[in-house]
């Protein structure tokens, strides 16, 4: 089902979390909200739940207004943090309570309840209870109990925040995968670019209170609207240098280093300053513009090492890099960057 | 072994200190079925004779099944009340949004440290007026309204260690927030509710002073004003009696907390599962 919030503004007493956001989830789509904590992520959510109100604005499921509809007959599925399973009932208890609120036939809960269990690989937890599981079955859990009665939309609260890191790997595709075969709309609220990223059809990335873009995962990490969005996204993430265009180039303060300037950006007024963003891939072998530093720290990541490079004016840039044995620590190296892959930001972060 | 040789000396210290407290329990049940000559604490012949309270009744005395039915009903029924108001009082000061929380909270706090005696006047007169003077009913509420506050407290201490999240999914998954409270937030308050029921039925048991001043009728009487209806009477003077009666009194207490002990100790724990 499409979910829109139109306008939709939040404030607690005074202060205002949300301001004028208009977003449109569409059908059967996953949806990341991505933000640093207290960008009002998971306000947003709340509200679309049902669980906060509202301050002005309106939220329509498909062309229904629900705006002043209560938690209780929006449908809408909730995977928490914490999971927010039910310890003193069994796992079948967890999954039929959303259908024995509804007083669905018996026989009609059990068909459901197995189905779903089926779905989310639970099958042969149903008589435990939540105590007994581990952290990834009790997320599956909570998945089945939200997806059970076909919600309109689901939504996730950091939904892999409590697992260990390999658990979340296995649940970040499993959460997809059984999005994806049940084509419901869902909601993922993350402060995790990658599980953004890598589970979600679009991406909106939000800081105080405003979404700063929405755009599908490959399209915002090529693209970055600002240099916030730029600096959110990406691993080992990426070095912004202060520089002033000079000449038709940008000459990098105290540094020696004169970069042309990037095709797509704008004309860059004489004697302007901005912020030149290069992601760690960008620098290394290749490129058409030459960045000469010291290697000030190496990161062995196995496959790939990661160097940090301290140019002439202190400032320090990133490298990632298959492994080289010619590289060592305290080295003068000249490296090369594609000024095609450079990202140029005003002052204020927006993108020139 | 070497445990045990170490530690002699500390249960023959102790063993010492308590010697005085075991013996008075001791000749609390041995002075009740045998008799012993004047001066003397050795008994010299066995006897149910100070026990025949139990299948006689006394002349202007009610019968001690009456009053123990009694006290049943009073212990029973102030506790069914302190539940029911604080289960339901307590998630109200702990989850709800209402006005004058606070002040309720304090307000709570401060009728506990209120000492009962202090209020016996003025709830003398009120029932009185209203015509409770003298009827189970009365004391029960009265002893009910007591106990309250120290309930609430307790009751509105677990449900603050119910996690936010599990009312939330409830809500979402459908639920009233009566349905919510009912099926699946009571349920993990339940050692509290247990311990607290327990916690007023015994005080209910053992309370003597507003029954004695608001209840002593005969068919009202509940065991704590027989039991002290015993020494006040000189005329017949039984000490044997007293101590029977006493037993009597106390073996339903003494049952439970052998059953439940687990429980009682539940409520100075804290709210947290185990």
């Amino acid at each position: 089902m499409r979910i829109l919030l139109d306008h939709f503004s939040k404030s607690f007493g005074s202060v205002r979390v949300i301001d004028d956001m208009t977003l449109e989830i569409k059908d059967g789509e996953m949806l990341a909200l991505l933000g640093p904590s207290g960008c009002g992520k998971s306000t947003t959510l709340f509200a679309i739940c049902g669980i906060h109100k509202v301050t002005s604005g309106r939220i329509l499921f498909g062309d229904r207004d629900v705006t002043n509809v209560s938690s209780q007959e929006r449908n809408v599925g909730v995977v928490f943090q914490s999971y927010a399973l039910y310890p003193h009932m069994t796992v079948r208890e967890n999954i039929a309570f959303p259908l024995r609120i509804r007083s669905l036939p018996e026989a009609e809960i059990k068909r459901l309840v197995n189905e779903m269990a089926g779905l989310v690989h639970i099958g042969s937890l149903l008589d435990r209870r939540p105590a007994e599981l581990s952290g990834g079955q009790q997320q599956r859990v909570a998945l089945a109990r939200a997806l059970v009665r076909r919600p309109n939309v689901l939504l996730l609260d950091e939904p892999l925040a409590n697992l260990d890191a390999k658990l979340r790997l296995e649940m970040r595709s499993e959460i997809r995968r059984i999005q994806l075969e049940t084509g419901i709309t869902a909601i993922l609220v993350t402060h995790d670019q990658v599980e953004a990223m890598s589970m979600c059809d679009r991406i909106a990335i939000m800081n105080n209170g405003q979404i700063i873009q929405i755009a599908t995962p490959q399209e915002m990490y090529r693209n970055p609207r600002t240099a916030f969005v730029a600096g959110f996204l990406g691993n080992p993430p990426i070095a912004f240098i202060d520089a002033v265009a000079r000449d038709g180039m940008l000459a990098v303060e105290n540094a020696d280093i004169r970069l042309p300037i990037p095709r797509e950006a704008d004309r860059v007024p004489e004697g302007t300053p901005v912020v030149v963003g290069i992601r760690p891939e960008n620098l290394g072998t290749e490129g058409d513009a030459a960045i000469r530093g010291r290697v000030s720290f190496i990161e062995t990541q196995g496959r790939e090492n990661l160097y940090d490079i301290t140019l002439a004016n202190g400032k320090v840039l990133r490298s990632i890099q298959r492994v080289r044995d010619d590289v060592s620590l305290h080295d003068e190296v000249e490296w090369r960057v594609r000024s095609d892959q450079l990202f140029l930001f005003a002052q204020n972060g927006e993108r020139l | 072994m070497t445990g045990h040789l170490k530690s002699w000396p500390f249960v023959l210290a102790l063993s010492i200190i308590s010697a005085p407290i075991v013996l008075m329990y001791s000749y609390l049940f041995i002075d009740t079925i045998t008799n012993s000559p004047p001066g003397s604490f050795i008994p010299h012949e066995f006897t149910l004779e100070h026990w025949r309270f139990l299948w006689e009744t006394r002349p202007g005395k009610p019968s001690i099944w009456r009053v123990t039915l009694n006290s049943f009903l009073f212990a029973s029924s102030s506790c069914l009340v302190v539940l029911v108001v604080s289960s339901t009082a307590g998630y109200v000061l702990s989850r709800l949004n209402v006005p004058g929380r606070a002040f309720f909270l304090a307000g709570v706090m401060v009728l506990h440290a209120f000492p009962a005696v202090t209020l016996i006047v003025a709830i003398f007169l009120v029932l009185q007026m209203v015509g409770l003077y003298n009827s189970l009913i009365g004391v029960i509420l009265v002893k009910a309204a007591i106990d309250m506050p120290l309930g609430i407290w307790i009751m509105k201490g677990f449900y603050d260690t119910v996690p936010w999240e599990i009312e939330m999914a409830g809500i979402a998954d459908g639920a009233s927030r009566f349905t919510v409270w009912r099926k699946l937030v009571l349920p993990q308050v339940k050692p509290g509710l247990f311990a607290l029921g327990l916690f007023a039925f015994l005080l209910g048991w053992s309370e003597f002073i507003l029954p004695q001043v608001l209840a002593p009728g005969g068919d009202v009487q509940v065991l704590s004003v027989y039991l002290a209806g015993l020494i006040a009477d000189d005329n017949n003077f039984d000490m044997a009696m007293f101590k029977s009666v006493g037993l009597f009194y106390i073996a339903p207490v003494l049952i439970l907390f052998l059953f439940f002990q687990k429980y009682l100790m539940n409520i100075y724990g804290g709210g947290t599962k185990g």
